[in-house]
């Protein structure tokens, strides 16, 4: 490898870089600062801002944009020795000065009252570069704002035209929704037509504009960065766990914004993850309440609440604690603590989902999430990742724009790539593998295996047609889940043998904690315990009100194994209490008091007998257990994507007013 | 100045079928991936046929060569060659208004057009059978002034020779090239620095006008229709 690197001088410094890497690259390698624009990393190079102007030694006698010109393109000098750049030289700072005033001649001075106002790379940048006058006395460009729909507002006359959100809209998203029309200085960045966008990812265009010209609409005047609390997070929306910043100002949550995690959502967050925050307000559960005779839901003490749940269990003592789809792995295992104490069941696998318990090579899959970018071959089994996990999509597509093969099984839909419909049921697979095909020896295979599977009545069965059919292309397989508790609860086994509609009719009582999503019986003494006010609460007999996952922190496992702790970020509303120490205040009035009185005794506990789990951010290998045999019944039946509309798939996305319009724009077009 | 697309839009385009197999085989002159460079001869194609370039056409375009709509609308708002909106039905007519037509009299031109056609650019006449614009030189300085109709042109313009082809045009298609009956930029009546005989007594171009003729064209697409 030694010989392939390439030597180069940067502002007298000798090193040896990858010759394929940019000037650019090559300065950051060694922490030379570069001011840009237009360039971005996971973005194609565009060349048009101008402001990464470097002397190239030697070279033509003018700057040179560093992060369009590759260094095997440097010529040596006059007597062999290593090309020579200059980052902060007179002729680089004067270029680069006179690129920021012609950015700044029609840029308009109204940071004052500009959203990007203190991480606006222009302000930043104009410290650096810019002057403290003007020479321009003509009248300055105005260009009309655009309506790009309820999440981004756009204030064009700020746009500097650098076009990542073009390229981003294009590239990553795969929506080619946005343009640069006309010429020169009347050039506009525009939707076609006026249109809004359509896509799932738009919001990452706010993130990417280096001015204010696209900010975020519900976020619109509302908080200054430097006065936002920061605090790191993990996304719940789907089962992706998504690393994300919750910003919040007192109480308030204000903004969430994607971090970055190379690993899973690089550096983009859906817009149902973004904008989810307005729901954690909305419709929250803050005091206790019990059902009283008439059958109304009456407000009550926790003493009250605790009371009438233990003379329930006094009575009746089989009860049955369900996991929703967004509670913490905390919960969940003094949960399962209490619960099998007391001789009842768990289970997490709602509406008879089917997940074999124990093998994790099947619901976590065996490589992770970014193996997406070295496979050949994908099989999508299933599922529909555009709206299941946005951001996988785009890892995806990303994949398919470098010519990975993508095959789909299932329900056909629009994925904004080309990928190859094998058609509709299991029996596609089952071809194959009977075919004993060579068509994809030697290939690296990746099988993407849905909700379309685990939901199926028969999905024992046809899991195994998948597993057979991994086996016999010797491929890998990631299990996408919905619900970003699954894997982590999984992984506890909080599930019951008989499955979930057995232990429902088995139960007397049954424990809530936080499932909205499927209706329960009605002749069950039922406790929702949750943040929201949502379907689960109202068919509750006892209401536990609780913290939502912004307001208690808590680890949980993504849809690839890969655990991960999200921190508080702020204060509990009304009486709600932690999740997990409900569940600890529960023990002591059923008099099988857990031995754990706060979040660190709970989780050395936890590490103890879950071992795996105390890895933070680590995908381990998981085994294979080999497949059975499956008959033909299983073949014929279609399969059905899970989500419909999926802005509105939990609680606190039906509470959210914004996920509302979205869904109601979704249904209009 | 950043031109849209124009607020009345026809409800559909579609290339006439002679257009279409020669549209078809410009597209098959590029590599299989690289088929949307095609996008510049379509988009003046369909200008060529209707005039100017409508949001139904951008939209054909771009199903043709599987582009967004945006890329084409990219390009076609790009050069000032592709008409956002409606222009004259008989002849759109762009006066050069560079220096060197400008010295020869290209303002007299303006002038006449602002009169005859209509107090704005690309503004068609209220008979809609004519508009114009000032365009950037178009490389026919000997002859200046200039102004080109389609792919002609119409050289060493005076005020009433360009006031006849303005009336003229309405009722016909005049002969492009010189109308001081030059061969092509030879020197004024004389030739004093070159030996060479002109033989033809009409250049290459004025002869291509009158082999396809823009009636012959039209005749031709009436019988397509």
């Amino acid at each position: 490898m030694e010989n392939n690197l390439r030597k180069i001088i940067i502002d007298g410094e000798e090193i040896g870089v990858n010759p394929a890497m940019t000037i650019l690259q090559a300065c950051e390698y060694i922490d030379k600062e570069i001011p840009r624009f237009c360039y971005h990393e996971r973005l194609s190079i565009a060349g048009n801002c101008r402001m990464c102007l470097v002397e190239v030694v030697g070279g033509p006698p003018k700057p040179m944009a560093s992060c369009a010109l590759q260094v095997k393109d440097l010529r040596p000098g006059p007597n062999g020795e290593p090309p020579t750049i200059k980052t902060n030289s007179k002729m680089v700072k004067k270029a680069r000065e006179g690129v920021m005033e012609f950015l700044l001649i029609n840029h308009p001075l109204d940071c004052p009252i500009c959203d990007q106002g203190g991480e606006c790379d222009l302000q930043d940048q104009a410290l650096a570069y810019g002057v403290d006058f003007s020479r321009y006395i003509e009248p300055k460009r105005a260009v009309m704002d655009l309506d790009l729909g309820p999440l981004v507002e756009t204030h064009m006359t700020r746009c500097i035209s650098c076009t990542r959100c073009v390229r981003f809209i294009t590239e990553v998203a795969g929506m080619p929704e946005m343009g640069q029309i006309g010429r020169g200085e009347n050039s506009e960045i525009t939707s076609y037509l006026g249109r809004t966008l359509e896509s799932e990812l738009q919001g990452n265009i706010i993130d990417l504009c280096p001015v204010g010209a696209l900010t975020s609409k519900p976020y619109a005047f509302t908080a200054r960065p430097w006065e936002l609390s920061k605090t790191n997070s993990i996304d719940l929306m789907d089962a992706l766990g998504s690393n994300i910043r919750i910003d919040s100002k007192g109480k308030n949550i204000m903004r969430i914004i994607p971090r970055n995690h190379d690993g899973i959502n690089e550096e983009w967050l859906s817009d149902k993850s973004r904008y989810i925050w307005d729901g954690l307000n909305k419709q929250r559960l803050d005091i206790p309440y019990v059902r009283d005779n008439s059958g109304r839901l009456k407000p009550c003490s926790w003493n009250e609440a605790f009371d009438l749940i233990t003379h329930k269990f006094n009575k009746s003592p089989n009860i049955l604690a369900l996991a929703g789809d967004l509670i913490n792995i905390e919960t969940l295992f003094s949960a399962k603590e209490l619960v099998s104490s007391l001789g009842g069941r768990t289970e997490c696998r709602i509406a008879d989902t089917c997940i074999p318990p124990n093998d994790r090579g099947l619901y976590a899959g065996t490589v992770p999430i970014a193996e997406i970018n070295n496979s050949e071959i994908i099989f999508i089994i299933g599922s529909n990742p555009r709206i299941e996990a946005p951001v996988l999509n785009a890892r995806i597509r990303n994949s398919w724009l470098r010519g990975t093969e993508v095959n789909l099984v299932g329900e056909k839909s629009d994925l904004t790539y080309d990928y190859n419909h094998m058609g509709t049921s299991l029996s596609e697979l089952d071809k194959i593998i009977k075919s004993k095909t060579r068509l994809f020896a030697n290939k690296r295979i990746l099988i993407i295996l849905g909700q379309g599977i685990f939901s199926r009545n028969d999905g024992y069965e046809a899991l195994e047609v998948v597993k057979k059919f991994k086996e016999s292309l010797k491929a890998e397989l990631i299990s996408l889940h919905v619900a970003a508790s699954r894997v982590g609860a999984m992984d506890l086994n909080f599930v019951s043998d008989p499955g979930y509609s057995s232990s429902i009719e088995w139960s007397d009582i049954i424990l809530n904690i936080g499932m909205d999503e499927y209706d329960l019986p009605e002749d069950k003494f039922v406790i929702y315990q949750g943040s929201h006010g949502d379907r689960g609460a109202n068919r509750a007999d006892v209401i536990l009100p609780s913290c939502a996952f912004s307001e208690e922190s808590g680890i949980y496992v993504n849809t690839e194994g890969r655990p991960q702790i999200s921190l508080k970020a702020c204060e509990k509303i009304g009486e709600a209490r932690e999740n997990w120490a409900i569940i600890r205040a529960l023990s002591e009035k059923l008099n099988c008091t857990l031995k754990y009185d706060n979040l660190i005794q709970l989780r050395e506990k936890l590490f103890l007998e879950h071992p795996n789990l105390s890895s933070l951010d680590e995908v381990k290998k998981n085994n294979w257990i080999n497949s059975f045999m499956y008959s033909k019944e299983c073949l014929k039946f279609d399969l059905k994507n899970i989500w419909r509309d999926h802005y509105l798939t939990n609680p606190i996305a039906r509470s959210s007013t914004i996920m509302a319009e979205l869904s109601k724009n979704k249904q209009k077009k | 100045m950043l031109r849209r697309i124009d607020k009345d839009q026809p409800e559909t385009f579609a290339f006439t079928k002679s257009n279409l197999s020669w549209a078809k085989k410009q597209i098959s002159k590029y590599p299989k991936d690289r088929q949307q460079s095609a996008v510049i001869p379509l988009l003046y194609r369909a200008q060529e046929q209707e005039g100017w370039i409508s949001k139904p056409a951008i939209e054909f375009i771009a199903k043709m060569l599987k582009m967004a709509p945006i890329r084409v609308y990219e390009v076609a708002s790009f050069y000032f060659m592709f008409h956002l909106s409606p222009v004259g039905k008989k002849a759109h007519i762009q006066v050069c208004g560079t220096t060197p037509c400008m010295l020869r009299g290209s303002e007299k031109l303006i002038e006449i057009c602002k009169q005859k056609i209509s107090k704005n650019q690309k503004e068609p006449c209220s008979k809609g059978n004519l508009s114009w614009e000032e365009v950037e030189c178009i490389g026919a300085c000997s002859n200046s002034p200039v102004v080109q109709i389609g792919s002609d042109y119409y050289e060493d313009l005076s005020e009433e020779s360009f006031s006849n082809l303005l009336d003229n045009l309405i009722e016909g298609h005049p002969e492009p090239g010189s109308q001081k009956k030059r061969f092509s930029s030879e020197p004024e009546g004389f030739l004093n620095s070159t030996k060479v005989k002109i033989e033809e007594n009409k250049n290459a171009s004025v002869r291509l006008f009158l082999e396809t003729s823009i009636r012959k064209k039209t005749k031709k697409l009436m019988s397509e229709r």
